[in-house]
């Protein structure tokens, strides 16, 4: 098993979700994160003040899938998050030792 | 008998004043950090629970007693707990009832003080602001109001603002925000900068809070402007009007300013010209024509957003900017009434552009800079007492984690419905807590 984990552009968020569900993930957890990579931050005014605020908000997937399937839910994430512009994020996979399904007591595969 | 009409305008006027401060705790809270919003807020709410006690035992009496002296103090014992104030001396020609007038005054000395507390967000003990509320209205706000608001009759003598330099100052341009605005910077020297001015990014948290604050700020300053004509007439209608279309107009200028200088027109911004005009037009809302309160306003607007970045030139840590907006449009609209008085005007006086000369100018201008130097003195000397006696600010670790949690044991916002349980013990909590400990081999 396999942990993929996204960050993307907030505003591509729908779609990544809707191309997830059509590939036929069943669940994901989702998070509104912070941070910033080549993109950097913005510049914000108040009252004339400038202040550059390093950290741009993110959206963070996480989705465990089967080995098998790894590599294209990395495919579809990409294929939705991508604009071509600086700022689109990173995916990247991990292994996985094991799962339990919290409810049935299911482990591994049978709890994806 | 009262005159019913007058009597509700004044009395619904004290009202809408009493709603400013609440208003501006809204206004000044949106624009602090998270963790510092309720201590914004309670400093507005602490001088709305405590000045209007004073006001009752000696305020109203210092500012609204006979004169004792060169028009500069009441006699505080004449009304002291307003001693004779409730019996009904309307005459058969009508007239105000005499705590209509005590109350109205009352809500001016609330707001006057919370104005302040923008200079000294994020860093003042809770304990040592309250002191120096009491302090300030007795020793700042309460002659000043005598100076400016009491005027002479047959039978009582005023202060010397008012009655003889003849300084128009219709609402309180000098009393109110001039007072409050050289306070504000006296007290932001004797604090001292925020860890972190000028570097960390002090964002304001909540803009909303800011828009809704500036509105009911403007909502409640006709009662502040129109109010002050005491009577339901011509006056408080043309203070009325020109109460909406100075601020309108500063609120444009500001907005403009920004756009050019920085790119963009703000909600900041926009909030902050609204009130930059309501400061500029208070003492100037009987004398202008409604095209002279446009004119007034779109300068305090431009004046004003220049003004706000002062404070990193010079280097001092006015949070908010009560010398940005409310010191500059106070001076603005107080010294603007000599320019821009038009005899056509209730007040019927020509200022220099409707050919009226300097007589008024000089009176204006030596009436606000006289209360600026007076308020700016007198409150670095209370402030620095305060400060070398029972401390003015709090430990730099309660500042840094946040002042809200450090002094009022509280935090403005719950988004983590998950974080914490009653103290007193929840029993699950504790079993768990016990388990965790034999695990450790720590039980």
């Amino acid at each position: 098993m396999k942990l993929v984990t996204a960050v993307i552009k907030p505003h591509k968020w729908e779609e990544v979700r809707e191309a997830l569900e059509t590939f036929g993930v069943t669940g994901m957890t989702v998070s509104e994160v912070s941070g910033y990579g080549r993109q950097k931050g913005h510049t914000e005014v108040y009252r004339g003040a400038e202040y550059d605020i390093a950290l741009v908000p993110k959206i963070r997937i996480e989705i465990i899938v089967d080995d098998t399937d790894a590599d294209d839910v990395v495919g579809v994430i990409v294929t939705g998050a991508h604009t071509g512009r600086i700022g689109d994020g990173k995916v990247w996979v991990v292994p996985v030792e094991g799962v339990v399904r919290v409810r049935t007591g299911d482990r591994d595969e049978a709890a994806l | 008998m009262v005159n019913t009409g007058d009597t509700a305008w004044v009395l619904t006027s004290a009202a809408l004043v009493l709603l400013m401060t609440p208003g501006l705790a809204l206004f000044y809270g949106g624009m602090v950090r998270s963790k510092s919003v309720l201590n914004m807020m309670m400093m507005s709410f602490g001088a709305l629970a405590l000045i209007s006690v004073l006001w009752v035992i000696y305020g109203y009496s210092i500012a609204f007693g006979d004169d004792l002296g060169g028009g500069l103090i009441g006699d505080p014992s004449q009304f002291f707990g307003l001693k004779g104030m409730m019996a009904d001396v309307t005459t058969e020609a009508g007239g105000l009832p005499p705590m209509a007038f005590v109350a109205f005054q009352c809500v001016f000395a609330i707001i006057t003080v919370a104005l302040i507390s923008g200079a000294i967000a994020d860093r003042a003990k809770f304990g040592t602001w309250m002191l120096f509320a009491g302090i300030w209205a007795t020793v700042v706000y309460f002659p000043i109001a005598h100076w400016v608001f009491d005027f002479s009759t047959d039978t009582h003598v005023g202060g010397w603002v008012a009655n003889n330099l003849l300084a128009i100052d219709f609402a309180g341009g000098t009393a109110v925000h001039i007072n409050a605005g050289a306070a504000g910077l006296a007290l932001a020297l004797v604090l001292g900068k925020r860890k972190g001015f000028g570097r960390e990014a002090m964002r304001p948290h909540n803009l909303p809070l800011v828009m809704i604050g500036a509105g009911l700020l403007w909502f409640g300053w006709f009662g502040f402007n129109a109010g002050s004509a005491l009577a339901a007439n011509n006056t408080a209608a043309v203070a009325f009007m020109n109460t909406i279309v100075a601020t309108a107009a500063a609120s444009l200028g500001w907005l403009v300013t920004e756009k050019i200088r920085d790119g963009h027109a703000t909600s900041l911004g926009a909030a902050s010209g609204v009130v930059a005009g309501l400061v500029a037009i208070t003492p100037a809302c009987s004398a202008l024509s409604p095209v002279g309160s446009i004119i007034l306003g779109a300068v305090a607007g431009v004046l004003c957003a220049l003004a706000v970045g002062l404070k990193y030139k010079f280097g001092y840590d006015d949070s908010l900017d009560v010398v940005g907006v409310h010191l500059v449009g106070g001076l603005v609209g107080t010294i603007g009434v000599g320019f821009l008085a038009t005899a056509a005007a209730p007040a019927a006086v020509d200022g220099l552009f409707y050919g009226g000369g300097v007589d008024q100018l000089w009176r204006q201008a030596v009436g606000a800079l006289v209360i600026m130097v007076v308020s700016f003195v007198a409150t670095y000397v209370i402030g620095t007492v305060l400060e070398k006696t029972v401390g003015f600010r709090i430990d730099e670790e309660d500042e840094v984690a946040g002042i809200d949690l450090a002094v009022h044991a509280e935090t403005g916002y719950d988004l983590h419905s998950t974080a914490g349980a009653r103290s007193s013990g929840n029993p699950a909590l504790a079993d768990s807590g016990r388990a965790m400990n034999e695990r450790k081999g720590t039980a």
